[in-house]
């Protein structure tokens, strides 16, 4: 079992990102559905980069926006 | 008369140019909050950002016709800000760089080590998230080394595809995926060292 939460750790991340094969998922799935102390820590990773993506998330001032625009070529 | 039909041949070519270079520009324009988005976190100010996003708009207006209309914009667009960025020397080398790249805790670490912390049994994946303090975070991606940094940025804040961050940064797939892998764990790790809630 300790195992199979090592693989499943290792393949979070390609996982997530949707990169590994249709059997390496098939692996993945079938060991989430058992052991929720793995589902958890999918689930929390997924959240996490939700997470980081919108705290360091930074308009654009609206004067660079202008000075972009008049960058543009005159009609 | 004869004359006249190459005249109104260019007349009409000139046209198609200038609605196609009006479009160019639309189409950029309007992916530019994206683009800044992205130039933030790659770079260490908000000046420099701005700066980087302004001459990559300058570059990219007056070289819009090597891009190959259908293809992704905002790629070409992040191809151009990454090369001015490092034209203009301004990766600065973080002090992460010599800290610990130690990523040997794994990708349960972060969750393993907020779960600790939180007082009730058993406690829910949000319970757990809201150990983080968000204000700490920007701190944390900008402490992670920038060769990992840049890919982190360009994959999980900018949404780019493997395919397209590798193209940006001109570096293998294979690399990508590597310093992605590498570079959450240590962006965990910073995380855990300064973002939890005390």
């Amino acid at each position: 079992m300790i195992d199979w939460c090592d693989k499943c750790e290792e393949m979070m991340q390609p996982y997530l990102d949707g990169s590994l094969s249709d059997v390496e998922v098939a692996e993945a799935q079938k060991h989430l559905a058992l052991c929720s102390w793995c589902a958890k820590r999918y689930h929390f990773e997924e959240r996490l980069r939700r997470y980081v993506r919108v705290a360091v998330s930074e308009p654009m001032s609206p004067e660079l926006k202008t000075k972009l625009a008049a960058l543009r070529t005159p009609l | 008369m004869s004359e006249s039909a190459p005249t109104t041949d260019d007349t009409r070519r000139l046209a198609q140019e200038a609605r196609a270079r009006i479009r160019f520009e639309e189409e950029a324009l309007e992916l530019s909050d994206q683009v800044y988005r992205v130039a933030r976190r790659l770079v260490g100010s908000r000046e420099e950002a701005e700066d980087l996003v302004q001459q990559t708009y300058e570059r990219a207006f007056r070289a819009w016709r090597q891009f190959t209309p259908g293809t992704n914009l905002r790629a070409w667009l992040l191809r151009i800000l990454t090369n001015l960025n490092i034209d203009r020397g301004r990766r600065e080398q973080r002090s992460a760089q010599t800290t610990s790249l130690d990523t040997e805790a794994g990708d349960y670490f972060l969750y393993n080590q907020l779960e600790s912390q939180v007082p009730e049994e058993n406690p829910d994946e949000e319970r757990v998230l809201e150990r983080l303090s968000q204000d700490s975070v920007v701190e944390a991606l900008a402490d992670v080394p920038h060769d990992f940094r840049d890919v982190i940025v360009l994959v999980d804040i900018g949404e780019f595809s493997y395919a397209d961050a590798a193209q940006i940064l001109d570096i293998p797939i294979g690399t990508v995926m590597s310093r992605l892998h590498r570079g959450r764990r240590i962006l965990k790790k910073n995380l855990a060292d300064s973002a939890v809630v005390t």
